[in-house]
């Protein structure tokens, strides 16, 4: 039972972790259409800024105070992958909007691949994964629980409440503000949300600052709680967080926060429990999406592809 | 005087299909005009590129005498034109009320909430499922929210394209009062129409468009009774 417990608690911090980047890979497809495959890497660069924030821009009396250097972390992250974002919508793909459907995505591979080899040799020791100070994951709850030791961390909480917090506060943000309801009618229609007014620019862009931001603060997250950051997780979570985004319903911010728990989840426990344990994890993920792509090929919460005049 | 829209020798393709060639015509301040002609005549891609949906491959688009075709679709709009689309184009998974909310996207004074509910008056259908998705409605409701939203940005100039279409005579009859209601409150109203009959009775001016072409212009009493449009628009023979 405490394994069960300790397992259910691994799989909804992965299961957050994953969610906060499925946001933006949602949102993305949501309102232009484009699954933008270097996503995943402005997590990753979140990641990065967010170490650099501290190792190069902290004063080393404020370092120790991890309310005062989180914080800060978390800030530098958000705001190095939100300008990422929104030059890579500015440069890479704003050009290609009228463009064959296939163009953007081979763009947003390379874009990948570039920002993933930048990051590995510009940045010092990139080469191998960088330790991230450890001076956050102090804090461990340890309790009982039936037949053994249960243990949370606090990185750990901090994952599943700011993925949780995160997504609340964004769907209230899409569902009811004005600049919400333009994004929405942009992704519904976008040549009449322009016959609104809706300026289809701004909302793309407003678009790439939330899901930066967001990866952003994914970034941070991931490297206070594994306490390292490393160029390759940027592809690795990005395809976890692409499939959370498919099974939930791209373009559905609830599908894409589901979605991610139910990966989180599912790998976690197959891990534990399943025959072949972590190493067949993966593939137990890809059935299960494989399954309800079948029954549901729009995803658990997308609506039905639409036909467009 | 000069009219609040005018448009001159337009011409608009997509690809190497030319769907306008030479349209012309022009709405005075608190008219309406209707481009009457059948079907693929060019009467939606004209308005698409008034709305600046499209750019013009020639032709000049002057609203109170200065030339829009370049500009964005949302500047269009805030500069007074409302545009209506064929086939309403709402947002079938909103709310009436935000469909609304929408069609005042670029205000900022406080009269829209009292707008909604003029819209509500006009409409009281509306008015009592304004909480419920604009897509589960009736083809004549979904056409009252289209006019409603399109209400919504207080335009100097609205489009209505194809406002009756698929709707019972009894609705086609409320829309075309409606229009008229809109015109005495000082809208002025460019109507694309395939029934002919009713646009040009309600017209002060109506434009024939055939093959992307003007053909035929006068006021709309005179059109109606022009052999030609009787002809080709109205089913005699
Ligand atoms: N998106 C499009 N792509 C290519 N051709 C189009 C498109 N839309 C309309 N057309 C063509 O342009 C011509 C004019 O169409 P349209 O403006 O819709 O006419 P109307 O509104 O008078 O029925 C038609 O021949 C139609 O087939
Ligand atoms: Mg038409």
């Amino acid at each position: 039972m405490a394994t069960l417990l300790q397992q259910l608690i691994n799989g909804l911090v992965l299961g957050g972790l994953i969610a906060l980047i499925a946001l933006g890979y949602t949102m993305v497809y949501g309102i232009i259409q484009l699954i933008n495959f270097a996503h995943g890497e402005v997590f990753m660069v979140g990641g990065f800024a967010s170490l650099a924030t501290y190792r190069y821009f902290l004063p080393p009396s404020w370092r120790s105070d991890w309310w005062l250097a989180l914080p800060l972390m978390a800030i530098g992250g958000a705001v190095v992958a939100v300008v990422l974002a929104v030059v890579m919508e500015r440069f890479a793909y704003r050009p290609l909007r009228n463009a064959p459907r296939l163009a953007p995505l081979i763009t947003a591979l390379g874009v990948s691949v570039i920002l993933k080899e930048v990051v590995r040799l510009g940045y010092p020791g990139a080469t191998a994964p960088v330790p991230f100070p450890r001076a956050f994951v102090d804090h461990q709850f340890r309790f009982e629980f039936f037949d053994g030791t249960v243990n949370i961390g606090s990185t750990a909480i901090l994952m599943i409440v700011v993925s949780i917090v995160g997504a609340i506060i964004l769907q209230t943000y899409i569902t009811r503000s004005r600049m919400g309801r333009a994004m929405r009618a942009t992704a519904q229609d976008p040549d009449t949300a322009r016959l609104m007014g809706v300026n289809p620019n701004r909302t793309i862009v407003l678009t790439f600052t939330i899901g930066g931001a967001l990866a952003g603060i994914a970034g941070v997250l991931y490297g206070i709680h594994i306490t390292n950051v490393d160029t390759e997780v940027g592809f690795l979570y990005g395809i976890f967080a692409f499939t959370a985004a498919v099974l939930g319903g791209v373009g559905s911010i609830k599908g894409a926060v589901i979605g991610g728990f139910a990966i989180g989840l599912i790998k976690t426990l197959s891990g534990q429990y399943f025959p072949g344990g972590t190493q067949y994890d993966l593939v137990w993920i890809f059935v299960l999406l494989i399954v309800v792509l079948v029954f549901r090929p729009q995803g658990l919460f997308g609506e039905p592809e639409r036909v467009r005049a | 005087m000069t009219a609040l829209l005018e448009v001159q020798n337009l011409s608009v393709a997509y690809g190497a299909i030319e769907a306008v060639r030479d349209v012309s015509f022009a709405v005075g301040e608190g008219q309406i005009v209707s481009l009457i002609g059948s079907n693929g005549a060019g009467k939606t891609t004209t308005l698409r590129t008034i709305s600046g949906l499209l750019r013009p491959k020639s032709g000049t688009i002057l609203l109170e005498g200065k030339p829009i075709a370049d500009l964005a679709a949302h500047t269009i709009l805030e500069r007074g034109v409302a545009h209506c689309p064929e086939g309403r184009r709402l947002f079938g998974r909103m709310t009436v009320e935000e469909n609304l909310q929408l069609g005042a996207y670029v205000r900022k004074d406080s009269g829209v909430a009292a707008d909604m509910q003029r819209v509500y008056d006009l409409f009281p259908v509306l008015g009592q499922r304004r909480t419920l998705k604009a897509g589960l409605f009736s083809g004549g409701e979904q056409q009252m929210l289209a006019i409603g939203r399109a209400m919504m940005s207080r335009p100097r100039l609205l489009m209505l394209d194809e406002p009756s279409m698929g709707l019972s005579p009894i609705m086609t009859q409320r829309i075309f009062d409606t229009i008229k209601e809109l015109q005495a409150a000082g809208t002025t109203i460019l109507l694309v129409e395939q029934n002919a009959l009713a646009a040009l009775a309600l017209s002060d001016r109506g434009y024939v468009v055939d093959l992307g072409r003007t053909t035929l212009e006068g006021p709309g009493h005179e059109l109606l009774a022009d052999e030609r449009v009787r002809a080709a628009y109205l089913g005699e023979d």
